[in-house]
């Protein structure tokens, strides 16, 4: 089985917007799923509701949503390309865009694991002298540190076959915004790119099972940590 | 010095208490639904009282008129729930040094102070296990030790036995009374238990449905669920009948004799008297064995349906009889009334003999 460098590109390319995309919509992912799950606020189904959009929206339509909003002359997009921020037909955009699609996969890991949490834990933190940003990082962070991980890997699988949008906004420029799935894409609109078809699936298919395998071993090993008899 | 004075409504429960504990073990007494942990929630701030305030010496914990309210980790307070609540993702070690992150008086001497009182409770063995590996009673302990830990102004305790084995249950007593007077941090402590009250109450304070029944010094009437209906009263002892097995101690309302309590003359008791042991007479007693004969007048008479309870004013000491309804009306018992008020030595339960302090 041999890649060619084109291949390489793509998957390189594939692993950096994918870990890109988990890395820089975590903070954010922890942050809606708190409001969601501990503060009730006017709008909160509205947000709720936009959160969960992405998901059961056709992925074009997200994508095209994102080309209005953060293309060079889209709304967000213009201020941010004051700060040296563009996405428009780069590699930042196709991270965006799998942010977003993964985004609520990753917020309603999160949400679930935190409204496991007991809150008398909380409580008794409270009542040992640590403020509210206390209690939040040592314990609440602490104890859904599974659901943060399981959501963050959720996103990452999401942001690795992530197609439609991604195509929809940033379009699909080899060594820029050619992703696995978009290069996959290419191979089959060619006659002679069955195979390099093939090869790539093969690719994709073992880069999401371990990361599923990740996951698994994560989720153990810290059962373990939580469980552990000394 | 800790002044309450709060009213809560909750539903269509109404929570009206006023009072002030000091230094020493001050205990909330009463049946479940009584209010008592509605209070010692109020006090820790997880509750916020509608109408009233909640002072700590110079400290205002909440006044509502003011609009004064101290967030809960802002009140030096330490708190042991009923269940344990310890962290479980740190080692015992890490949940006793826990509130050293936040309070700066707990950092000063963290390690000699986390050895001593993990001496005091006898849980230096089990420092660097996580909670999940300890029994019920070693958790209790730890959770206890976290709440010094915090150097606390005032503890707060919400029936932290409660959910422990009686074997368990009696070998931590003697911890809480090492607390209560090595400490000398003042403690406000909420329990059902005759048992703990009797030996850990500096003051009972009884409630009832939100109500607080009594506050006098020296005797304290408890209306509650029927296991548990009866008096605190408090005397000292006087001497020791040794052929008899017996105790003398002196109340305020004459001389008690117990069964033989191991404690020198001058010891103060307090003991529960169960209402339903206690026997009312108007005409003078003779001829009976009864050994407890006191007198005093009636106070009030509640009807309970199927039984009448009496409080009886003997010299002040006040003294809840459980008697049926048949009785109270052949005795013909109104307010103001005189009576005779006896019980047997044998009525008083060798676990509700308990010096004070």
């Amino acid at each position: 089985m041999a890649f060619s460098p084109e291949d390489w590109v793509a998957i390189a390319l594939s692993l950096k917007v994918a870990a890109t995309a988990v890395v820089c919509s975590l903070p954010f992912g922890i942050a809606v799923a708190w409001l969601l799950s501990r503060r009730e606020f006017p709008g909160k189904m509205l947000v709720n509701g936009l959160v969960h959009l992405p998901l059961i929206l056709p992925p074009v339509v997200t994508g095209y949503l994102l080309l209005l909003s953060f293309g060079r002359k889209g709304l967000f997009g213009e201020a941010l390309a004051e700060f040296g921020l563009t996405f428009s037909f780069r590699w930042t955009g196709a991270a965006l865009a799998a942010a977003v699609m993964g985004f609520p996969l990753m917020v309603r890991a999160i949400r679930l694991s935190l409204d496991a949490v007991d809150r008398r834990l909380e409580q008794a933190a409270e009542s040992l002298g640590a403020p509210p940003y206390g209690v939040f990082f040592t314990v609440t962070l602490p104890l859904i540190l599974p659901g943060i991980v399981a959501g963050a890997i959720l996103a990452f699988a999401k942001a690795l076959g992530e197609f439609g949008a991604t195509i929809t906004f940033v379009s699909n420029i080899p060594g820029e915004t050619q992703t696995l799935a978009g290069l996959i894409y290419s191979y089959t609109q060619v006659p002679e790119g069955d195979d390099s078809a093939l090869r790539l699936t093969l690719v994709s298919i073992a880069i999401s099972l371990a990361a599923l395998a990740l996951s698994e071993w994560l989720a153990r090993r810290m059962a373990a940590r939580a469980g552990r008899a000394d | 010095m800790l002044d309450l004075d709060v009213q809560h409504e909750q539903g269509d429960f109404t929570l009206e208490a006023r009072f002030q504990a000091g230094q020493g073990l001050t205990a909330l007494f009463g049946p479940s639904g009584s209010g008592k942990t509605t209070i010692i929630n109020m006090v820790a701030g997880l509750v916020r009282p509608q109408k009233g305030h909640i002072r700590f010496g110079d400290t205002v914990f909440s006044d509502a008129e003011a609009g004064v309210f101290l967030a809960p980790h802002r009140r030096r307070i330490g708190y042991v729930f009923q269940e344990d609540r310890l962290f479980p993702h740190l080692t015992v070690r890490q949940n006793l040094a826990y509130a050293a992150r936040f309070i700066p008086e707990a950092r000063a001497g963290r390690d000699a102070e986390l050895h001593r009182i993990a001496d005091l409770l006898g849980i230096t063995p089990h420092l660097e296990r996580r909670p999940q590996a300890l029994s019920g009673g070693e958790k209790q302990r730890v959770a206890l030790g976290r709440a010094l830990m915090a150097k606390p102004h005032l503890l707060l305790m919400d029936e932290p036995l409660s959910a422990l084995d009686q074997g368990i249950k009696a070998d931590i007593l003697p911890d809480l009374e090492r607390i209560r007077d090595v400490e000398g941090i003042p403690i406000l402590y909420v329990s059902h238990s005759v048992e703990e009250i009797a030996r850990l109450a500096t003051r009972v304070i009884s409630l009832d449905r939100g109500r607080i029944l009594e506050r006098a010094p020296g005797s304290a009437p408890v209306l509650a669920e029927s296991g548990m209906a009866g008096s605190f009263i408090e005397a000292t002892v006087t001497e020791h009948l040794r052929e008899d097995e017996l105790t003398l101690a002196q109340s305020a309302a004459g001389t008690l004799f117990l069964r033989k309590v191991p404690v020198p003359p001058g010891t103060v008791l307090r003991i529960h008297v169960p209402a339903a042991d206690i026997i009312l007479a108007t005409g003078d007693p003779a001829g009976l064995s009864t050994l407890n004969r006191l007198s005093g007048t009636v106070e009030t008479i509640a009807d309970l349906g199927s039984a009448m309870d009496v409080t009886v004013d003997c010299s002040g000491l006040k003294l809840l009889a459980r008697i049926t309804r048949l009785s109270a009306r052949g005795l013909a018992l109104e307010p103001g009334k005189r009576v005779h008020v006896l019980f047997k030595a044998l009525a008083i339960a060798p676990e509700s003999l308990f010096r004070t302090a």
